[in-house]
């Protein structure tokens, strides 16, 4: 990818055509949030291009983009994750009681709740790369089965919800009235996964395996360990958001991931990475977060009924999945 | 039925297809005529499979004129090129595994009863009948063709062409994992073909075959044909020439004349067995040794391969690397420098490379680790191990940046190798590494082998070509019901030896032997 | 193909008997879980072979039994269909707005019902196909879209839904042809026993099932889901059958949202949603590779009645009720796994990974 700044239209579109597949989306992406935040500012409401708003919005995102980091690996190994709502809300019902609601005990109930994200994790790479158990399934019954976990764990009530105060501060703060905490939280993850992504031998392996797992066995690489190692990454990562939200709510509560499955695998998607792995850049998955974030807030103040919402939604996802390219032609 | 008219049955002219920025056909012209049998052999990348595709409704020509019994055409897909006469039976196999052998046959047209369902047992039935036309009759039609080997899936494959009713039928090396019975009787049907003045345009690698069955030959090369000729009107060696462009100097680099001393062999395999179908295998390889696998299909030499690069479980017997036992449990085991082995394997496309990753890539997935630190990849040092192997395997394409499965077929064959040669194995495993590569390309890739023996390396060569093992190999072992039958040495690797070791016959003073087991005819 | 190792150890001759057992090994394992888990069932609750327990038991799994069966069409053919449950909410939503209290209202809605659901279907079919978008996103959006148009139907639950239409689904056969037998005949009896749910399954199962997957589409499905690129070579309309799969899915789905409408008596956007996850659940538990190619409605019947038979083994068993979540996530984690035992009889670790 070129840095100089084009300085014509003809140059412009001569760098976007030389661009790989791949960082077309990207472009396209971020030039959708435009799109959207112009839309919004003329539709919706002027402030939509405020930067108060806008910090809201980025705050907002944070909780999903940490999410959709993790997903992102777990799809780039032409995996998914379905067990993100539960693991997340596991996360932070152990957080919130083994903290009892006092900053004291913060850190052993931030070990906890991490902790066991990975423990999830793990059992959903272990399934998926020596089970051969297909992810949609493996994860799928994990889910149910922490959902089980939990309702057994509180028994008739709940044993603590209450998040330490601290917790909260993390999730709500906004420092100096520019930089909420929690974006900051987003932008460490992002940097990490960039990083990893595209200049560790963790990340040429996950695209490769992606893309030709067989291939990429024989040619000697330890494949079970890239597969743990994503759902690891996503189990964590769904267990940290756990925490987050659980500290935007002042406590944690029951169905708290529910609403963020759907939104996080179609954030990955949008951002232009290929559901069936191999191929996406992570800079396209934080658009896709911001999209989708956005485009639920426009809604949202347009006071637009759940109905059209949802249609609204799913609308959108298959027109931006129509502006990146589809599949191979079925006659090639 | 004869055809009355005498224009050509398909006919392709002046025709052009590019794939990206490269250039498959140009300019080319082929012209079949009805009742006959018309074979087209060129180098892999020559545009023989373009051609095909093309007129298998495959993918359309950027111009040029397409003919059939004389008429303009155009062919939009593969259903519509059956409509129009043209049926191809392709390399890659085109049956739906989890199907029946019957479902597959006629999944065009199922007999079906009066509500329109489809009736199983006539299915069966219509299945069996035209199988004892054709004379194959031990395929059973309510078989998943997941559950036949290879061989039979050829047949269901070429008994699914034929069934519907083709005027102009293409066989691209169709007939790669038959026996030499099957061969024959495939030949019949297609002999058949011709005598009922129908077409036969006949791709095969196999000069033997070519020999036999064809009326015509067409000759490619670059994307042009280069020639078309009666059957025995041109000698083998103007026919390669023809195909390469230039003479051919020798075809195999000379062998060692003798093996270094050593005290300890690079490999050293003892009582190795695998469920029941490797038994008792015992043989050494020394440094700087090419040693060569025979043997018919499927007697396990695959499975040899597979077995010394940890892919097998419960495997009984010994392996010693240098002199020391190893247990071999996955093929990053069996990279890593305790073993140092290499798998050069059978389907590159699938199996040795991934194709929509960019050439450096490729290159440098077995070595990642080794130019990284701390897990960080060292850019200065993957860009010069990509540029050396492009180089040193003289790769050819505009830049590593683009996907591999822009390359040809040869080049990325050079480039699954270039990739473990960077591994710096002391033991290379090749699967039939020139299987569907060009003339000039095999060329290389001899010498590379012989280089890399004389370097110290151990090479075990698995080949389905005689010739290969004869010119290149210090010593064969020929695989029989999954023993070694037989190993050969020095003057004792010939053809015929190793045919006879290969059909498990003893060893006979063979001067008198007049039929050659592999079809080919002594010029 | 997936245990075909298992099936081969231990059937391994050629007899058409053996032949049948070793291919449809998963379906016939599913089978016999369910047995074994009805003899428990009957085991603990006495009085669960008794008519009114019987046809309670078919009632909760028949939603389920039919939105397995529209994800079985999807997925042979080599797809998968994430608006299952949407559509089933759609179907609810749509029929408890337009139902009236009279046999001509009552046949009227069901058709529009089932029209709807094979064009949802359809409009999934045609964006994957023509916009060769991968079944799984397409799908999520689709859901979402659906969804919507469930919610604009019926912001709130209630609806009208008339009673016969619910009793006919729900009841057993004796109360219908109690015109025809005596109280107390020997088929009386017997025809006490049979659910109407079950006579509906048959009844789709017989004339909306089996002509589709003993036509010659129906072969083109699996044909296609088994390798889509020889389907094509073979000459086969890829395009229409994947539509057709696709509508086969919204039509199932349709059927299992006028059961639940019969069910549940009302109308409510957002009950269908837990069907989508659990109808691929089934799916796998009934054998069906997530492939393509192979499998079948079979064993997805079964599949979606082990689900219904477990909770009542939880209830007379009488197990913490809390801990039925546990319980069920448990049951599909070992189905899964058990069909996940090939990896250790597999030799060729090759083989393992395709």
């Amino acid at each position: 990818m070129t840095t100089s700044v084009p300085k014509t239209g003809v140059s412009v579109r001569r760098w976007f055509n030389g661009l790989e597949r791949e960082q077309r989306s990207v472009v396209i992406a971020y030039l959708m949030i435009l799109v959207l935040i112009t839309l919004g500012t003329i539709f919706v409401t002027p402030n939509f291009a405020s930067p108060t708003f806008l910090i809201q919005q980025l705050r907002q995102a944070a909780f999903l983009g940490i999410i959709a980091a993790g997903q992102m690996a777990v799809i780039l190994t032409g995996s998914i994750d379905l067990s993100v709502s539960w693991t997340l809300n596991l996360a932070a019902v152990l957080a919130t009681s083994v903290a009892g609601g006092q900053d004291s005990r913060i850190l052993e109930g931030v070990v906890v709740g991490l902790g066991v994200g990975a423990m999830v994790g793990l059992v959903n790479g272990v399934g998926v790369a020596y089970l051969r158990v297909p992810s949609m399934v493996l994860t799928l019954g994990i889910n149910v089965l922490l959902k089980g976990i939990i309702v057994v764990y509180n028994g008739s009530a709940p044993k603590f919800e209450q998040a330490p105060p601290f917790l909260s501060w993390l999730a709500t703060q906004i420092l100096g009235g520019i930089v909420p905490v929690v974006v900051l939280f987003w932008v460490i993850i992002s940097v990490i996964n960039y990083v990893i992504l595209n200049r560790t031998t963790l990340g040429r392996k996950t695209y490769a395996v992606g893309n030709n797992e067989v291939a990429t066995y024989l040619s000697g690489v330890r494949t079970p360990r890239v597969l743990i190692g994503a759902f690891i990454l996503s189990g964590v990562m769904n267990a940290l958001a756990g925490l987050l939200i659980a500290g935007n709510a002042g406590r944690s509560f029951n169905e708290m991931g529910e609403p963020f499955l759907l939104p996080a695998i179609a954030a990955v998607v949008v951002g232009g990475t290929s559901i069936l792995g191999g191929s996406g850049k992570y800079l396209g998955t934080v658009a896709g977060v911001i999209l989708i974030r956005l485009l639920d807030s426009a809604l949202n103040i347009v006071q637009v009924p759940s109905a059209m919402r949802d249609i609204t939604f799913g609308l959108v996802i298959l027109a931006m999945l129509f502006l990146y390219g589809r599949a191979e032609k079925v006659r090639e | 039925m004869s055809l009355a008219t005498d224009a050509p049955a398909i006919e392709a002219r002046e025709v052009n297809k590019h794939f990206g920025g490269t250039v498959a056909l140009k300019n080319a012209s082929f012209s079949c005529q009805p009742g006959s049998i018309h074979a087209l052999i060129g180098e892999n990348g020559a545009g023989k499979s373009t051609l095909i595709k093309i007129f298998s409704g495959v993918v359309a020509p950027d111009s040029g004129l397409l003919l059939i019994n004389g008429q303009a055409s155009t062919i939009h897909s593969p259903a519509d090129a059956a409509r129009q006469g043209i049926v191809p039976v392709f390399q890659e196999l085109s049956l739906m595994p989890q199907l029946t052998v019957a479902q597959n046959i006629f999944i065009m047209n199922p007999p079906r009863n009066r509500l329109g369902l489809i009736n199983s047992k006539a299915l069966a039935q219509k299945t069996l009948q035209f199988f004892s036309e054709l004379r194959f009759e031990h395929i059973d039609p309510n078989a998943l063709v997941s559950e036949l080997p290879l061989a039979q899936r050829q047949l269901v494959e070429i008994a699914k062409a034929l069934s519907r009713n083709p005027r102009v039928l293409i066989l691209d090396e169709g007939t790669s994992a038959l026996s030499i019975h099957d061969v024959q009787l495939v030949f019949q049907v297609i002999r058949r073909l011709r005598d009922e003045g129908r077409s036969v345009i006949f791709i095969s690698h196999r000069m033997s075959e070519v020999d036999q069955i064809a009326d015509t030959l067409t000759i490619f090369r670059d994307g042009k044909d280069v020639g078309a000729f009666p059957m025995g009107s041109v000698r083998r060696d103007e026919m390669v020439q023809l195909m390469i462009g230039r003479k051919l100097e020798q075809v195999f680099p000379p062998k060692l004349k003798e093996l270094p001393q050593q005290t300890v062999p690079v490999l050293e395999v003892q009582h190795l067995g695998w469920e029941h179908v490797l038994h008792d295998i015992n043989f050494t390889m020394n440094k700087g040794e090419i040693v060569g696998l025979g043997g018919l299909d499927g007697q396990g030499q695959g499975e040899l391969l597979f077995a010394l690069f940890g892919l097998l479980r419960g495997l009984r017997g010994e392996i010693c690397v240098d002199g020391q036992p190893k247990q071999i449990s996955g093929p990053a085991a069996a990279s890593n420098a305790g073993i140092n082995l290499a798998l050069i394997p059978e389907d590159r496309k699938t199996e040795g490379l991934i194709l929509p990753m960019s050439v450096g890539d490729n290159t440098t997935l077995s070595t990642i680790d080794r130019i990284a630190r701390f897990g960080l990849i060292d850019r200065k040092r993957e860009q010069a191990s990509i540029q050396r192997t492009i180089d040193r395997m003289q790769i050819k394409t505009p830049s590593s940046r683009l996907p591999a499965r822009n390359l040809s077929g040869g080049n990325q064959q050079k480039l699954v190798i270039g990739k473990w040669l960077l591994t710096e194995a002391k033991i290379y495993l090749l699967h039939d590494p020139t299987r569907g590569i060009d003339v000039g390309t095999k060329q290389e890739i001899y010498q590379l082998m012989r280089q890399l023996a004389n370097g110290g390396a151990g090479i075990l060569f698995f080949s389905t070509e005689l010739s290969e093992l004869v010119g290149m190999c210090d010593r064969v072992l020929v695989l029989y019901e999954g023993q070694i039958f037989r190993e050969l040495k020095e003057e004792e690797i010939t053809e015929e030896n190793i045919v006879s070791a290969a059909l498990g016959l003893e060893y006979t003073n063979s001067a008198e032997r007049t039929v050659s087991l592999s079809g080919t005819t002594h010029s | 193909m997936t245990s075909a190792n298992i099936a081969t150890s231990l059937f391994p001759t050629r007899s058409p008997l053996r032949s049948f057992f070793r291919r449809n090994f998963r379906v016939v394992l599913v089978y016999v879980i369910l047995l074994v888990l009805l003899s428990i069932n009957i085991r603990l609750n006495e009085r669960f072979f008794t008519p009114p327990v019987i046809t309670s038991t078919f009632n909760q799994s028949m939603t389920l039994v039919f939105a397995g069966m529209a994800q079985t069409s999807v997925v042979v053919s080599g797809g998968i269909d994430l608006s299952v449950g949407p559509i089933i909410s759609l179907a609810n939503s749509l029929a408890s707005a337009v139902f009236v209290d009279s046999a001509v209202g009552i046949i009227g809605t069901v058709v529009l019902v089932l029209a709807v659901g094979a064009l949802c279907g359809c409009i999934n079919g045609i964006i994957v196909v023509y916009g060769r978008l991968q079944p799984i996103i397409v799908t999520l959006a689709t859901a979402s879209v659906y969804s919507g148009l469930a919610l604009f139907l019926r912001p709130r639950p209630g609806g009208f839904v008339p009673r016969p239409y619910g009793d006919l689904l729900t009841t057993r056969i004796s109360t219908l042809v109690q015109p025809w037998f005596s109280e107390q005949s020997l088929a009386n009896t017997v025809v006490d026993y049979i659910p109407a749910s079950a006579v509906l399954l048959l009844i789709v199962l017989l004339f909306v099932w089996t002509p589709f997957r003993r036509s010659r589409l129906g072969l083109w499905v699996y044909g296609v889901g088994s390798n889509q690129g020889a389907a094509y070579m073979s000459g086969v309309d890829v395009n229409r059958t994947k539509i057709a799969a696709y509508a086969m899915s919204g039509i199932f789905a349709a059927i299992a949202g006028l059961f639940l409408t019969a069910q549940t008596l009302s109308g409510d956007a957002t009950k269908g949603g837990v069907f989508t996850l659990q109808s691929i659940a089934v799916v796998v538990l009934g054998g069906t590779s997530l492939f393509g190619g192979s499998g079948g409605v079979a064993g997805t019947i079964a599949g979606a009645c082990v689900l219904p038979v477990i909770r009542s083994i939880l209830f007379f068993g009488r197990i913490d009720p809390l801990q039925q979540p546990l319980w069920e996530g448990l049951v599909i984690l070992l189905a899964v796994a058990a069909g996940s035992t090939r990896t250790f009889t597999i030799k060729n670790r090759l083989d393992i990974l395709r």
